[in-house]
């Protein structure tokens, strides 16, 4: 099952590291990233496979949302069909 | 292939522009729980409820976990309750509403909608008495929500319902006068209603449908409205473009959530239901759509014609989004619930005479009104009276769910809380309707040939 990570807040050394550790650490595959300062927010998306998690979705989601809290940022992740539903017929 | 531009596009629609689905509502059918008995009807009315809805909520919060989009409210609807009390060999149905309220609350879920009765052609003696119940019923519950069908296209109206509902109202908003009137939020009086609606607290389970099915109701006009901000200015055939091509992604977003609540409960899918549904929450308001269109101020000259190609565009793009679209489908105008209504009506410019001609082109009808204190019930049957003609006439549901503010006249205000908002007294004609609304009878069918 693929689902979509999405960065965002105020640009700061080792963002990118701390969130692929953390996902390292749950045995989450990164499979793309695409990261970029929009108007002047530190933004990234990546598509990752959680198939093989070590943890529930749940339990990912609130490791994400509180490593998002320590670090000042909005870091949240959704299943990918949400995404295809809205944008592709 | 997902680009990073649609990514941010969906989340800036959940984080700022209230996008949400506003309801999954699980419709059960009680038609097996008849019986003579009425203590072991109200058994099995609570039993089969909490054993087919025990998962509804649990769920209803992994999906929006997982998916990332919030779920507001999470109901049930149930078969109208006059043809399953009629069953039972008793006068008081008001213990079957205590059943229902509690087997709401065992549940989790916010709302029960179903304690109703179809009367728009003649009413059996479980359909009386259910609707002599009611106030006592809404007083005495908490999530209980009542429903009343007094016309149909087909049928006509059942003028000596529309009389007795006029009093029901009246007596409702007495019983629950100590919380601002709120038993007549729980209230709807319909003309040509539907059996599939996931919205409270008109919602039932229809005698037409299934053993139990899934409903799904979205919400948008916060994404509506933003969506027309980059519009502005252009002429009305693009903002109704840009209208169709949004109602398409949030209704999108509800058939999925429908499948996927569909297939966890084990429970057929229904419908997706389109409505426009607003909030009291600053950013999510239909009539705020309607000024972004143009209008100085919701309730001007103008505001039917912006209305009707709101409604028109929503469903338009949301009709191809959804495998079955259903419900009431079309733009809510609920004045309490919605913070640029409650604008309009303060400021006088929104007044009930332009909602009602407002209902003859969207959906459903004169929603959260309050109106003041001691207006004789029989000028309330003539506003239920008149939109349930607009309904019969033009072949569309209407609904009047209206609030007798005990206490207090134009310039007060009623405070109910929550999604129900608060609503500034309107004031209403004071020239008497007695005369007509006494007449009873019936308004025959009308002609469907020879149309203007």
């Amino acid at each position: 099952m693929n689902a979509i990570v999405t960065v965002l807040g105020q640009d700061r050394v080792g963002i990118i590291a701390a969130v692929c550790n953390r996902l390292a650490n749950y045995n989450v595959n990164i499979l793309d990233i695409s990261q970029t300062i929009l108007q002047g927010a530190f933004t990234m998306v990546m598509a990752v496979d959680v198939s093989k998690s070590t943890a529930s979705f749940g339990e990912l989601k609130e490791g994400l949302n509180g490593l998002g809290a320590e670090m000042g940022l909005s870091i949240r992740i959704q299943r990918e069909e949400i995404f295809n539903a809205m944008h592709s017929i | 292939m997902l680009n990073q531009k649609e990514i941010l596009s969906t989340i800036e629609m959940i984080d700022q522009q209230h996008l949400d689905i506003r309801t999954i509502t699980m419709g059960i059918s009680l038609l097996s729980c008849c019986d003579p008995a009425p203590k072991r009807a109200c058994e099995k009315v609570y039993e089969k409820i909490c054993r087919c809805a025990e998962r509804l909520v649990k769920t209803g919060q992994d999906i929006e976990d997982e998916f990332g989009i919030p779920i507001v409210n999470k109901r049930i609807s149930v078969t109208p309750m006059a043809l399953v009390a009629g069953a039972s060999e008793t006068e008081d149905y008001v213990p079957f509403a205590l059943a229902l309220d509690r087997a709401a609350q065992s549940c989790g879920v916010n709302f029960i909608g179903g304690y109703s009765a179809l009367v728009q052609k003649g009413m059996t003696k479980a359909d009386e008495r259910l609707i002599r119940s009611i106030p006592e019923a809404l007083a005495r519950t908490e999530l209980v929500c009542s429903s009343v069908n007094v016309g149909s296209t087909r049928a006509g109206i059942n003028m000596d319902a529309v009389a007795l509902m006029g009093r029901t109202v009246r007596e409702t908003a007495d019983r629950t006068a100590d919380r601002d009137g709120l038993g007549c939020a729980k209230l709807v009086v319909f003309c040509n209603a539907v059996e599939d609606n996931p919205f409270m607290a008109g919602a039932f389970h229809g005698a037409g449908e299934a053993e139990k099915v899934i409903n799904v109701g979205v919400s948008g006009p916060g994404v509506v409205y933003h969506a027309l901000q980059a519009v502005k200015g252009q002429p009305l055939d693009v903002a109704a473009e840009t209208i169709k091509k949004t109602a398409f992604r949030v209704t999108r977003m509800g058939q999925l959530v429908a499948q996927e609540a569909s297939r966890r409960l084990d429970t057929p899918f229904g419908i997706v239901d389109l409505s426009l549904a607003p909030t009291p929450a600053v950013g999510d308001s239909v009539a705020r759509i309607l000024e972004e269109l143009g209008l100085e101020v919701c309730g001007t000259h103008g505001t039917t014609a912006a209305l009707a190609m709101l409604n028109d565009a929503v469903k338009k793009g949301g009709v191809m989004a959804s495998s079955s679209v259903g419900g009431l489908s079309g733009a809510f105008i609920p004045v309490s619930e919605d913070e640029g209504m409650i604008a309009a009506a303060r400021s006088g410019t929104l007044c009930i005479d332009k909602l009602e001609a407002m209902t003859c082109v969207c959906s459903v009808g004169l929603d959260m009104i309050a109106i003041p204190g001691d207006t004789p019930a029989e000028t309330i049957a003539a506003i239920i009276a008149d939109e349930a003609a607009i309904g019969m006439v033009n072949n569309k549901t209407t609904a009047v769910r209206i609030l007798p503010a005990p206490g207090k006249d134009v310039g007060g205000t009623i405070e109910m809380g929550g999604l129900l908002g608060s609503a500034p007294v309107m004031p209403v004609h004071r020239e008497s309707s007695a005369a007509f609304i006494n007449r009873g009878g019936r308004i025959p069918a009308p002609l469907h040939s020879l149309r203007n």
